[in-house]
């Protein structure tokens, strides 16, 4: 059953990529669509019908292909692993997966490259839903590989633009310096723990115990402590940094702009760069006995999200704000995950995946509705001309927002009672990390109150836009004629809407009478953070414990908190609201709208470097002097002999013979006097 | 009866003549027959040694040498002619066109 959840996105990829281009646009879009519906059915009948009536605690469904790579006592298997944490994952992706599968076929309608979309979009599922299923760190890494190269490939899928290719390679690269992390962490994981996977395995005649189980056995590293544990949770957070866009490796996920809306809202928002938050929750166990490890994830994830969120506000290009949206909303995650709050991180993973595929799907929207304009200061008004593109992300932009009973009010909120509420982290700095955090909701609210504002309402200002750019046109107001998009894309917009709105309703915290479904059915798979004096004086103790107890039953305070997250949106949007509709083209700061130099710093400290070295060292010394004269000194040494070989040939033919004669009488007298 | 010995000298005078010939020689066909020479010397010796062994191998290896010489003539004939044919020199020293 697992096997066709992934393999039938495959088939289809094989099937788009070698057989599409022959049969056309409809061929593609029902195989593609269809393997996607496929494996959406299959995950949410094996969620639904088998994992769930499994007894709490016990849900795990393993599904085993083969043995992939053997050697000694390292043993990694192609093998499938649902629970609770792959199961969410696998709901979100196939769902979110197929509405946007759907839409794609009406965005990327009439383009030549149609087939080839979507065999990579289709090998692209097939990529994530292995990395999800994956059941060791190895296989895991197979997906999480795949799901780059995918990524690779669709951001630079308008092959005639120079940008876009550039967008593919710098992801591409800034990916592997986390990808040579990970794959360091692996190798030290499987040193200290001799198994890679997430499930007890029987190696060489008896069984070694899961990685979360021998890592919950571990004692736990203080802060400034480096041990093993911290050394493995800081190398595998140097991937999920890469994957997830975090400060300092961030910088590809803005420019992957530049490949289709689609993509940006399933890759780039959705699905792929959720994939570092995925592994850390899945290696809890692991982070959550290294305390440095986890300071340095909230404080990373922290400052990303503040970070990011600050750039957003001064972005034009209406995919480059979602796309900072997008890191800030990753920093949330990781703020989470870094506080021991795993479970609130999966759950803002899964309503940001509603809620920013629904507002990327909604700008690619926009973009087509514009032919093809994707900067906002040229827009404006356009809510009379695209009702159900207005209505849909009007939602996504209260749920982004954190406005109460839609689904990121719910996930946020969760973050920031857990982020103050956390006894993990040196007293104070939750305090600090709760205030960044806070001022980010508020960040948020204003800049995709800017975004709309700029996008749905005011003066309609394409038609001077488009008089500006072509003179000709300037007697015809009207050149550009904004439209609503064909229903096959709106359709899946509403759905989307609709999971926005209702998605939190999951994990209602109990203070609100509801009963966080989503924290107990993940608590199983996820391991606690240690409060911080537990490590201080070496050892649990039951005073600690109670402490947390209690503090997660503080039901006034967090209810207090609540409200600030509350007060905090509507302010945002007020704040939002009041500076853009009365000046919607307003000056940004310059240090923000140039996303604070990070580029050109890192143009200056690494990448002129490292052409400089290439250049002169590597080129014009190492391969030109020493490579290609090794090389050609051998060709030459060959040449030389032969030249000075070659007055033994006079043309002679007696003096061969007399050659002859001399080397047969040496050979007699050899064999003669030996 | 005539010893061994005289044989096997005369057969080493023959194939002296025949080396140096084809040393000193230009002419091709000149070196072509002391070729032939130094074959027939070889047969000599090897006709002598199995009547003085008693043994038949010997005079069954010169059927060998004669039927090896025969083909080699009738080619080496072949090559002389065309290449005087081209060159119309029949001189050793003169075909050295592979020479650089």
């Amino acid at each position: 059953m697992l096997k066709w959840i992934t393999f039938a996105p495959l088939i289809g990829a094989l099937l788009c990529g070698f057989l599409g281009k022959k049969l056309g646009e409809k061929f593609v879009s029902v195989v593609a669509c269809g393997s996607i519906a496929v494996s959406t059915v299959l995950a949410f009948f094996a969620f639904f019908t088998k994992l769930l009536p499994m007894p709490e605690g016990k849900r795990q469904i393993t599904e085993f292909f083969f043995t992939w790579i053997e050697v000694g006592t390292f043993r990694a298997d192609f093998a499938y692993l649902l629970d609770p944490l792959s199961g969410i994952f696998l709901l979100f992706v196939t769902g979110v997966g197929l509405l946007i599968h759907i839409y794609a076929t009406g965005y990327m309608r009439g383009d030549e490259g149609f087939y080839r979309f979507f065999a990579y979009l289709n090998l692209f599922m097939f990529m994530m839903l292995t990395l999800v299923l994956g059941d060791n760190l190895l296989l895991l890494f197979v997906g999480w590989e795949g799901v780059g190269l995918c990524s690779y490939l669709l951001i630079g899928y308008y092959i005639e633009r120079k940008e876009a290719g550039d967008a593919a390679k710098k992801a591409f690269i800034v990916n592997r310096i986390g990808d040579f992390g990970y794959s360091i962490g692996v190798m030290v994981a499987f040193t200290t723990f001799a198994t890679v996977s997430f499930v007890d395995k029987e190696i060489g005649g008896k069984v070694i115990p899961s990685l979360f189980t021998q890592a919950t056995g571990q004692a736990v590293e203080g802060i400034g402590v480096f041990g093993v544990m911290t050394a493995i949770a800081l190398l595998l957070f140097v991937g999920a940094c890469g994957k997830s866009a975090q400060v300092p490796l961030f910088v590809w996920l803005p420019d992957a702009m530049a490949g289709p809306t689609p993509v940006s809202a399933l890759i780039h928002a959705a699905t792929m760069v959720t994939a570092g938050v995925y592994l850390t929750a899945r290696c809890s166990a692991i982070f959550t006995k290294s305390q440095t490890a986890m300071l340095i994830v909230a404080v990373i994830g922290a400052f990303t999200a503040m970070f990011a969120a600050t750039i957003g506000i001064a972005q034009n290009d209406i995919k480059k704000v979602l796309a900072y949206s997008t890191v800030s909303q990753l920093g949330y995650m990781f703020l989470a995950c870094g506080v021991g709050a795993f479970s609130a991180g999966i759950f803002h993973v899964m309503t940001h995946a509603f809620f920013k595929a629904l507002l990327f799907l909604g700008a690619g929207s926009v973009i087509h509705g514009m032919h093809h304009e994707q900067d906002i200061r040229k827009m404006g008004g356009l809510k009379k001309y695209m009702p159900w593109t207005f209505g849909t992300m009007f939602v996504g932009w209260l749920a982004i927002s954190g406005i109460p009973l839609f689904s990121g009010f719910f996930s946020k909120d969760e973050i920031l009672w857990q982020v103050w509420s956390s006894n993990s982290l040196p007293p104070g700095l939750n305090k600090t990390l709760w205030f960044l955090a806070a001022a980010t909701a508020m960040l948020t609210a204003v800049y995709m109150t800017r975004l709309m504002v700029l996008t749905f309402w005011g003066k309609e200002r394409f038609k001077v836009a488009h008089g500006d750019d072509h003179g000709k046109h300037k007697a015809d107001p009207h050149a550009i004629h904004p439209h609503e998009s064909p229903a096959v894309m709106w359709v899946p917009l509403v759905v989307l809407a609709v999971l926005s709105l209702v998605g939190g309703y999951v994990g209602v915290s109990a203070a609100w009478g509801g009963s966080n479904h989503i924290e107990h059915f993940l608590a199983p798979v996820l391991a606690k953070a240690a409060p911080v004096a537990e490590a201080a004086h070496g050892a649990v103790t039951a005073t600690a414990l109670h402490a947390t107890e209690e503090a997660h039953h503080d039901v006034t305070t967090e209810r207090i908190f609540t409200g600030i997250s509350v007060v905090v949106a509507f302010l945002g949007i007020f704040l939002g609201w009041q500076m853009f509709t009365a000046k919607p083209l307003r000056k940004m700061p310059r240090l923000l709208e140039n996303k604070y130099y990070v580029d050109e710093f890192y143009d200056a400290a690494i990448v002129t470097p490292i052409q400089g070295v290439s250049r002169n060292f590597l080129w014009r010394i190492l391969d030109v002097q020493i490579i290609d004269g090794a090389i050609n000194g051998i060709a030459r040494l060959f040449g030389e002999t032969g030249s000075a070989m070659r007055f033994l040939q006079t043309g002679f033919a007696r003096s061969y013979a007399a050659i002859m004669l001399v080397g047969a009488i040496v050979l007699i007298l050899y064999f003669t006097f030996r | 009866m005539v010893p061994l010995s005289w044989y096997l000298a005369l057969s080493a005078v023959l194939f002296t003549i025949g080396v140096a010939g084809v040393l000193v020689q230009r002419n091709v066909i000149s070196i072509f027959m002391c070729i032939e020479l130094m074959l027939n010397s070889v047969n000599l010796t090897l006709v002598a040694f199995a009547r003085f062994l008693n043994q038949s191998t010997g005079q069954l290896f010169v059927f060998i040498v004669m039927a090896v010489a025969a083909a080699e003539a009738a080619v080496g004939l072949a090559i002389i002619i065309s290449v005087f044919r081209n060159r119309e020199t029949l001189s050793v020293d003169e075909e050295s066109l592979l020479k650089l």
